[in-house]
Formats: C-alpha cells, structure tokens, sequence
C-alpha cells in the first residue's frame, strides 16, 4: 500500500528520483572497487619477508672495485663484530625490501625448455642464513662444506634453500628435497625449503611473486663484497648501527659508505611500501569523499521534498496518519530509491572491475564486497534522511486547513 | 537585465543558505580533485624544451634476433642503442646536429683534505649535446668532436657540483677526480635539467634526476667507466660496451625540416636492410621509427598507472558531485514554479527565465570554483609531501588557476541546464491556479 504510495509520488519526481539513484549507483560502484583496491594495496603491504625484520640492518659500501675487493669483506666484519651489542656479522648481497640482488631465469631442464620463472638469488656468506633467522620447514640449513667461491654471480653448482611459494610454483604437489633447477650454465639442487622468503623488491610478475627467492650459500670474495647483514637486539639496533656507518671511516678509509642504503630492515620496509600506503589513503579520502556528497545529495533533496510536501503532509497528518506513518513514509521512500541505485550500481561495480583488471594488476572483485557495499549505502541512505524525514514528522496537521 | 539577474540569484540563493552551501561545497570539492590530479598530469606530461621539442628526434632501431622473447616487466631491448650503431648515425651526420649518451654514476674525489668522495650522476656524451638541447653554460664551454675522437679528458661540471668543489673560486681549468681518472673542468653549466629528463633511458627518475657532470661518451668506452641505465643483451658472445648485441645509449638528434625528417627516416630504414643484409639484424627494416621529443615521451609513458587511476577517480567524484547539484538545482527551480509563472505571465519570455537560472546556476559556480582553488591548493600540498618522484613538481600554474575558475562554471552551468529547461517550461496558468 505505503510501496504504491510512494511509487505513484516518486513518478512526479522522475528526473530528480533518477539522478540521485544514478548518484548512488556511482558511488556504490566506486565504493566496491575502492575498498577492494584498498585491501589489495594493504594486503601487498603485509607480505610476510620470513627474516627476523627488527633485528637486522644492511650496511653497504662503494667505491671499490666489486671484482677485487681484496680483504675488505674480513677488515669490515672483524671490526664491525667488535661493536658493542653486534650479534652477527655477515655478508650478502641483497635483504627483503633493498630493491638490489640478482634476478635471473630458471629452467627445470638442462636443455632450458622448461622455464619455471624469474627468480631473485640471495647469495649470502657464511652466518647470513642463521642471522635471517629463515624458518625451516623441510631439509636442512646450509653447512660449511656448502659454501663455494663465485665467478659471476651464483656458485656455478650449489645447494641452494628455495621458499615455499616458489618449490610449489616449481614443483606443484611434489617433495622439493632434491629437485634441481637450472639458470643458464649454473646448476641448482634444492636442500631445503624456508616457509617464507621475500624477494628484495617484487620484481617481474607483480605481487604474486614476491617470495620467488633462492638462498645460495657463497663464499664471500670476488662479486660478494660491500653489503653486511648486521644483527643486534631490536632495542640495540638503532645505535649498533649508527656506530657500525662511524666504525667504517676506521675500519676501511679507502671505500665510500652508502648512507641511503645502509639502514635497519624495518625501514627499507616502511620505505618499500610508502607508496601503497599513501594510495591507500588517497582511496580512504575518496570513499568518504564520495559518501559524503551523495549522503549532501539526499539531504538536500529530501529537505526540499519535505519542504514541497508540507500541506500534503498537514493533510495526511489530519485525515490519521501518525507521526510514525509520515517518518517511514519518507525512510521507506529513501530506501527504494537507494536500493534502484544499488541494483544499478551493482552492475556498474562488475563493468569497472572489467575495465580496471584491463589496465590495472587487479584480480576478480569479489561476490561479497557487493553486499557490503549495498548495506553501507542503504544505512548511508537513512542516516542521510533521518534529519529531514523527522522535520516531516513534525509537520502539524493544522497545515492543512491553512492555505499556503 | 544581467545585474537584475544577478540580484535575482544572490536573493534566490539567500534564501535556502544550507542548499546552495551544500552545493558549493559539492562542486568545490569535485572541482579541487580534479584540478588537484589534472595538475600533476600536466606537470608531468609537460614540454621539457619548449621552442626546442619541435626539433629534437630520437631514432629507433630493431637489432633484435626474430626469437628473442620480450619478458613482461623487463626493459625493451631495443629501446636504446647499440654502440656499433650509435656511432654508425653518429658519423653519418645526416642530421643538423647529433648526439649519442648514456647515463653514468662516478665517485667523485674532492681535491680538498677533509672531504669524502661521494658518488654523482652525470651523463657520458658526444659534443653536440650543449648546442643541441641549448645547455646554458655559466663559464667556459662544452668539448669539440675532435676531443670525442681524441677521448681526450676533460669535464664540464653543474654549477652546484662546481661550488661543492671549487667553492666560489673559477672551475674552468681547474682538474677534477672522477672515479680512477683525473679530468680537466672544460665548462660550468647552471643546474639544467629538462622535466622530464626525456634524454635519459627507462631507468631514470626523470621527474627528479639531474645530471652533474657531462664526460665524453669516448672517455667512458676506453675507460670502461660505470653506467646506471639498462644494459640488455641478446647474444653469449663477450660482453662489453663495444658489442653490437647490447643496447645502452640514446641518441637524439636536431632535424629542423621536413624533407629532412623524411630523409632521416628512410636511412634509417635503408641502413637497417643493410645491417641485415650484412647478418646482423634479423627483423624487419621497417622496424626502424624516428619519434618526435614528444612522441618518444608518450610511448615511454612516463605517467604512473596509479596517477591515472587517481586522475579517473577525481573525474569520476566531479561527475557524482555534478548529478548532485542537477537533482538539488531540479528541485530548487521546480519548485518556484510560481515565482516563474507570475514573472511569465508578466511577459517574461522562456528564454529570460532560462537565462535567469543559468546565472544562479554559474553563480554557484563561481563560488565553487573559488572553493575548488583552495581545496586544489591543499590537494597539491597532500601531493608534494608524498615520496614520488614528480611529487615536487605539483604546483599551479596561472593558466591552471584560470582553468579551474572556467572549469567550475562550465560544470556548474551544464548542471544547471536541464534543472531551468525544465523550469522554464511550467505552464504559467496551472501554476497561478493553484496559488
């Protein structure tokens, strides 16, 4: 009965009753995608990198040839383990997050038919697996027998420690104990895997690969020199190394210290995702943005309706109709507007999801962000024209004997 | 009639304070996203050398084997040059002026006791380059071929390195430590550098990088000096910057007509069927392009997917926020349907109630947009303090403060539209009935 009421008032009022379900629907289709774009962005920055972050620092060094770094590696970790609450030093020649090490592409046969993918190479020396702090879940942890010197840029034959995302990529379904993988001339066999290992920038293929890393133990010297792993008390770390960058001046005079690349590994992670961080609050801005000038809208329009509908209302209100009637009148009339705009809105969210997975990295949007957004509007909606539906409800019926 | 209308709407607006604020405030707040991100997209896709880009060419080759795969977020190989043919264009001299370059990182060694060498980035290059992009020089000048030929030693400085240097004291002459090798400072240049740095390869932050020192492109091959740009290969054979498969320069070129900018591009194909006559390219001489400043800006496509997205999404809020101020300026109009109908039974045309409203309506406007500079203003701000590259580059123009102000009351005007279309065709005399 009230339906048909309001159906019949709202046809008086086609072109205003459609733009502000247009509205809705707009925002409706912004708002799914936006908060799926946001957990996207906030997922990435939740990556688990697998190292103990808080407690490690990377110290890097220039100016010195990388081929012939001579006995700089043992100068710099002997007098940098001289440090006050220094617990390990090691060299390695990435961390998660310092946008360096090497990447290359691995195949599972010798012949290189079968491409597995881009993979990133930590080639760390002795201590640099223990001070990670990488969680072993299968094989064993690189001993002194399989540390080997390098030529290039990876031990020609090792036994390498692989992450778990990337053994499943590699070998899905299968014990990666054992396997070998090949990188051009260089030879690979796997001896254990760690639950989580990130990559020190997310590198080719987007998010989904961020952990495709492998640990290749390699003897510090010729092309591994000049990046320390530093390990201290997270409360110590902070001063460890700012004493470790003043240590060097004395330690190694003749090399150049890298102040933007020597840092805890908590930072570099702060600094990684700055960027998904700020996009995530721009999108945070415009959802409220949006909500906010649609929720401007339907105060307005119903404020105005309210305004046009007095002697109506006066005489609705003096034909019996209670206050309550006239309230749920216009909450009723709200919510069939807002719900044409979510119907609508429903349809446009999928079609922009299309086109943002066009041009964005942007996976399906999920089925329940639509519910979600659909509730939020509708409690949106009534909220919005609470004030002016109350003003209604305040209408006396002796409006209606007055001539306006 | 335009100041009685004006009257008429400043009354009309007057009266109902709470909407016509709320719909300043919608369009002010559309308005200032959009001219926020359509700011930083003209920052960004601006003319790096204007009076100059009209000119200025990069050409491009295809040296690529046919089975080479081109990997999904890897660099484009054949983006850059190969030395064997960089020099190949370089000594042809077919254009106005030339130029190879790459992009190079060196210590430096101040000659002052007490001060640590740090590292600075500069540019390796041929002796066209300062004539051909106009680098203005403070003292001295840039080298002549025969240096490039001679790989002779010498160094022209930014100024800013100069001072870190030499203090205020004359660099010219003066030598200087880059790296392994000592190099006599030939010329000071002013801190020159083109926003975007169009010259420099993929790598580069081009919103933010300048070049501090310029070396000849000869110097570096001999010396084997470091590079910091993409160097992609395509071959097993020994690697090394003399190689004919691995790109690593640019090269830019002055071609000042037409009929030369044609000619160039047909020896560009011709000296590529040449290379693959001889064996060395593969793939299709037609492969080879000669792209404007401009045009080589926009296959790099230097703008960030998210700026755009943010760019959308602002448009996207200007257009909600307009569907409101239509459904709003709908409902204010209509329902002075009999204000209108006693002022048309008055005499007052269709027209005259039409052009009445559309002047409220670019009121609101008007207002909105001087809302809009402001939040526009503040949008920047929240943009410069973010870690991009292009972040300091966020500032408005005159012209874009113009824009936004026209911007504003063409959206508000076009709201506006359909609201007193609508309004102006009441039927006076069922109005007056039933006042």
């Amino acid at each position: 009965m009230q339906t048909k009421l309001i159906l019949a008032a709202l046809r008086k009022h086609r072109l205003a009753t459609l733009l502000i379900a247009m509205e809705i629907a707009l925002a409706c289709a912004v708002l799914c995608n936006a908060c799926f774009m946001i957990a996207n962005r906030l997922q990435l920055t939740r990556v688990n990198s697998g190292v103990d972050e808080k407690a490690l620092a990377v110290l890097t060094l220039g100016g010195f040839d990388q081929a012939q770094p001579g006995d700089l590696n043992a100068r710099v970790t002997a007098g940098l383990r001289a440090i006050p609450g220094m617990q390990s030093v090691s060299v390695i020649n990435a961390v998660p997050f310092n946008e360096q090490g090497t990447n290359g592409g691995v195949t599972l046969d010798q012949a290189g038919k079968r491409f597995g993918g881009v993979v990133t190479f930590y080639t760390g020396g002795p201590g640099s697996f223990e001070a990670l702090g990488l969680k072993l879940v299968a094989g064993r942890a690189p001993q002194t027998d399989d540390f080997q010197s390098m030529a290039t840029f990876v031990p020609s034959d090792a036994q390498v420690v692989v992450s778990r995302t990337l053994a499943e990529h590699l070998w899905p379904g299968e014990d990666p104990l054992g396997k070998e993988f090949w990188c051009g001339g260089f030879h690979f066999r796997v001896m254990g895997v760690v639950a989580h290992m990130a990559r020190p920038a997310a590198g080719e293929g987007g998010t989904g690969t961020i952990e495709w890393s492998v640990f290749v133990p390699t003897l510090p010297g010729h092309n591994l020199a000049g990046t320390y792993l530093l390990r201290a008390d997270p409360a110590d770390l902070p001063h460890v190394l700012r004493d470790a960058e003043t240590a060097i001046a004395q330690i190694a005079p003749d090399v150049v210290l890298d102040h933007e690349g020597s840092r805890t590994v908590s930072d570099l992670r702060e600094r990684y995702f700055r960027n998904d961080r700020v996009m995530a609050g721009m999108l945070l801005g415009v959802i409220a943005a949006l909500l906010g000038v649609t929720a401007l809208g339907i105060v307005g329009l119903a404020s105005f309706w309210v305004a046009q509908r007095r002697k109506q209302i006066g005489i609705r209100r003096a034909i019996g109709a209670t206050r309550g009637d006239i309230l749920r009148y216009f909450q009723a009339e709200n919510f069939l507007i807002v719900t044409f705009g979510i119907a609508f809105g429903m349809l446009l969210a999928y079609l922009l999801n299309a086109v943002l997975m066009k041009f964005y990295e942007l996976p399906h949007l999920p089925l329940y962000y639509l519910p979600i957004g659909a509730l939020s509007l509708w409690v949106l909606g009534q909220l919005a024209v609470l004030g002016p539906a109350l003003r209604a409800a305040a209408v006396s019926p002796v409006v209606a004997t007055r001539s306006v | 009639m335009f100041g009685y209308y004006l009257d008429m709407a400043w009354r009309s607006l007057k009266r109902t304070p709470v909407l016509t604020g709320l719909m300043v405030l919608a369009i002010g707040l559309g308005i200032g996203a959009s001219m926020t991100m359509l700011t930083v997209l003209h920052v960004m896709t601006d003319d790096p050398m204007p009076g100059r880009s009209a000119q200025l060419y990069t050409p491009h080759l295809d040296p690529l084997p046919l089975n080479h795969k081109q990997g999904g977020d890897s660099p484009d190989a054949s983006a850059n040059l190969t030395w064997p043919d960089a020099m190949a264009l370089l000594q042809s001299h077919r254009a106005t002026r030339q130029a190879a370059m790459a992009g190079g990182t060196l210590l430096v060694h101040p000659a002052q006791p007490g001060q640590q060498p740090f590292y600075v980035d500069g540019r390796y290059t041929t002796a066209d380059f300062f004539t051909m992009f106009g680098v203005p020089f403070q003292r001295g000048g840039g080298w002549r071929a025969t240096d490039d030929a001679a790989s002779a030693h010498v160094v022209v400085l930014a100024a800013s390195l100069a001072r870190k240097l030499f203090g205020s004291a004359d660099a010219v002459g003066r030598m200087v430590q880059l790296g392994d090798n000592d190099y006599r400072v030939l010329g000071v240049v002013d801190d020159w550098a083109p926003k975007p740095m169009f010259y420099a390869d993929a790598t580069a932050k081009h919103y933010s990088d300048a070049d501090l020192f310029f070396l000849p492109l000869s110097v570096a091959v001999d010396k084997d000096l470091q590079l910091n740009g993409n160097q992609s290969s395509w071959s097993k054979e020994a690697l090394g910057k003399h190689s004919g498969s691995m790109s690593w320069l640019q090269f830019w070129m002055q071609l000042d007509t037409s009929a030369q900018v044609s000619a160039y591009r047909q020896y560009l194909v011709d000296y590529s069927a040449q290379q693959k006559a001889l064996g060395r390219f593969q793939r299709p001489p037609t492969n080879a392009k000669l792209y404007t400043l401009m045009g080589w800006l926009a296959h790099q496509n230097l703008v960030p997917n998210d700026v755009r997205l943010q760019l959308w999404l602002a448009l996207g809020f200007l257009f909600v926020c307009m569907l409101n101020i239509v459904a709003l300026l709908l409902a204010k109009f209509l329902r002075r349907g009999g204000e209108i109908s006693v002022r048309r039974a008055l005499g007052a045309r269709q027209r005259d109630i039409f052009v009445q409203l559309g002047i409220e309506s670019a009121l609101i406007g008007m207002a909105g947009g001087a809302l809009g500079v402001l939040i526009a203003q503040l949008g920047l701000w929240s943009i410069r303090q973010r870690p991009d590259d292009y972040a300091h580059l966020a500032q408005m123009d005159g012209a874009m403060l113009l824009g936004t102000l026209a911007l504003a009351v063409v959206a508000s005007v076009l709201a506006g539209l359909l609201p007193a279309w609508r309004a102006c065709r009441v039927a006076p005399a069922l109005q007056l009935k039933t006042m």
